[in-house]
């Protein structure tokens, strides 16, 4: 019923590794993420999570298959997609304001109307005083947020995000998971997350899915069916994440190759 | 009383008693140089008096065109600094943003970076005469390699995820460079431009010293037949003061482009 607006088809993503040889990172991987969804991605690492990621925002192509967003297919980086990464890549000869405007200066929107969304977003994530500063005269976590509002600021229909929050400490991550959580639902957007931090997974998200190491397929998919989704904090309490927890520790494990014919069934 | 203000007060004070160990630090080296030479029994045509230094500076101001032979120095030092580094910070941007034109002009770059560029010097000097090009020239080769080398090294190693994300948001390859690799290269392009300001003095002054009679090296070179060794000095503390300058401007240059930098990564010199 509802509109798909991320979706991979059977993509597959070979790279070459000197003659003749080659290492398939991704292998028949087909994702659909609707509108409004935000969906998990976990797995190995080196599991292929982050081409999927690239594949996605258009900065390579991918072997075999297409990737959808909003419905068009992805040829090259297009204006409904932004990503973060977790390196927040914040411009340090920006101030804070000119930074969270770095995308929408690029797409040629015109001066005033950069500053008043930037100012905007800024308010939104209580970084408003902060909007003349320097990157390096903030915390890691406040850079990650101004990193976020970065990424709203072009106002994408869907976000890719890789491992936004691992590189911040465990009480700043929470704070930013549930800020992450508010704004989506807020605005409504649709996000694939990549993260290797299960419980994340599980309280940010409508639905998770596992990949197996290389090549990554999908393994399995887990329906995150618990309410406040906008809340993670109050998610985390729900007794059923931890038994999702668990399971999806048991799934990773049981993707090791040895196993790996079993669970492709 | 709190941290901040107690470890702001400790590093104003450690500033105050390095500036003041520094100013003891002149004056001693000053005294040592007025009655060092006469209390060890050094000749003073060997090593001169500071007293007789100055006289000499003063007899050269009046009688042997001190200001003008500085003037044409220092205006040889800028434009050869210029050029040099405009044409460094050129060819730095193009061999790093084009990997095939790197490839094909890397070993000739690499042997004229061996090459030992004041060895030019007499080369130039038969080829444009006793003029102020030939030591512009020594200038420009100088101080191109360490502003080349530099910008190039500096868009070598840029993050590529920071242009993957302007690539994110489509920006065409001019964008790119002007807004990503340009600014990040400036931390690097500067300092390949303090070491290029002092290598320009030395590349004029070798030019002077081969031929002609102009410019602060043709002073130094006549003192040395005169048997003068007063003027030699004054020449040499001149040269010193017009490299130092051309390092002040760059300085002061790069505290203005580069003002978004920590305070701590200015700090002395």
């Amino acid at each position: 019923m509802s509109v798909i607006r991320l979706e991979y088809r059977h993509v597959s993503m070979h790279f070459a590794q000197g003659h003749e040889k080659s290492l398939t990172a991704v292998q028949d991987v087909s994702i659909a993420v609707a509108d409004g969804e935000v969906v998990s991605l976990i797995g190995p690492s080196g599991c292929g999570k982050s081409t999927l990621l690239n594949i996605g925002s258009g900065l390579t192509a991918p072997s075999e298959g297409e990737a959808f967003v909003d419905g068009e297919r992805v040829q090259g980086p297009n204006a409904h997609v932004a990503f973060m990464l977790q390196k927040d890549l914040l411009l340090p000869w920006r101030t804070i304001a000119e930074n969270v405007a770095f995308g929408v200066e690029i797409q040629g929107i015109a001066a005033p109307e950069r500053r008043r969304r930037a100012q905007a977003l800024l308010e939104n994530l209580n970084l408003a005083e902060f909007a003349g500063h320097y990157p390096h005269q903030l915390s890691g976590g406040m850079r990650q947020r101004v990193a976020l509002a970065r990424t709203l600021a072009v106002d994408p229909t869907v976000l890719l995000l890789d491992e936004p929050f691992s590189a911040v400490d465990a009480q700043t991550r929470m704070v930013l998971q549930r800020e992450l959580a508010q704004t989506l639902k807020r605005a409504g957007k649709t996000a694939l997350l990549i993260t290797h931090d299960l419980q994340e997974a599980v309280t940010l998200s409508d639905r998770v899915l596992v990949m197996s190491r290389r090549p990554g397929r999908i393994i399995d998919e887990i329906a995150i069916d618990i309410p406040d989704r906008d809340d993670p904090l109050k998610r985390r309490q729900h007794p059923t994440v931890n038994a999702i927890v668990q399971h999806l520790m048991e799934r990773l494990d049981i993707g090791a190759p040895d196993h790996a014919a079993g669970a492709s069934v | 009383m709190s941290g901040v203000s107690t470890t702001g007060a400790a590093k104003s004070s450690a500033a105050r008693t390095g500036a003041a160990a520094s100013v003891v630090l002149l004056i001693a080296f000053l005294a040592a140089w007025q009655w060092g030479p006469g209390l060890l029994g050094i000749p003073s045509f060997i090593v001169p008096p500071l007293s007789a230094v100055a006289q000499e500076a003063v007899r050269m101001w009046h009688i042997s065109g001190l200001a003008y032979h500085t003037g044409i120095t220092a205006a040889e030092v800028l434009a050869g600094f210029a050029i040099g580094s405009l044409l460094g910070a050129f060819i730095g941007y193009l061999l790093g943003m084009s990997p095939v034109a790197e490839m094909a002009l890397s070993p000739y770059i690499l042997a004229l970076q061996i090459a030992p560029k004041v060895a030019f010097a007499p080369l130039f000097i038969m080829w444009m005469g006793f003029t102020v090009y030939p030591k512009i020239l020594v200038a420009i080769l100088i101080v191109f390699f360490p502003v080349m080398v530099n910008v190039l090294t500096a868009v070598r190693t840029i993050d590529p995820d920071l242009v993957n994300l302007a690539r994110a948001f489509k920006a065409t390859r001019a964008q790119i460079f002007w807004k990503i690799e340009f600014p990040a290269s400036l931390p690097p392009l500067f300092a390949g431009l303090r070491i290029g300001s002092t290598l320009a003095v030395v590349g004029v002054v070798v030019g002077e010293l081969v031929g002609g009679n102009l410019g602060l090296g043709y002073l130094l070179s006549f003192g040395e037949g005169q048997a003068n060794t007063p003027m030699v000095f004054v020449a040499i503390v001149m040269l010193t003061l017009v490299g130092s300058l051309a390092y002040l401007l760059v300085i002061l240059i790069e505290r203005r482009v580069l003002h978004y930098l920590p305070k701590r990564a200015h700090t002395g010199f």
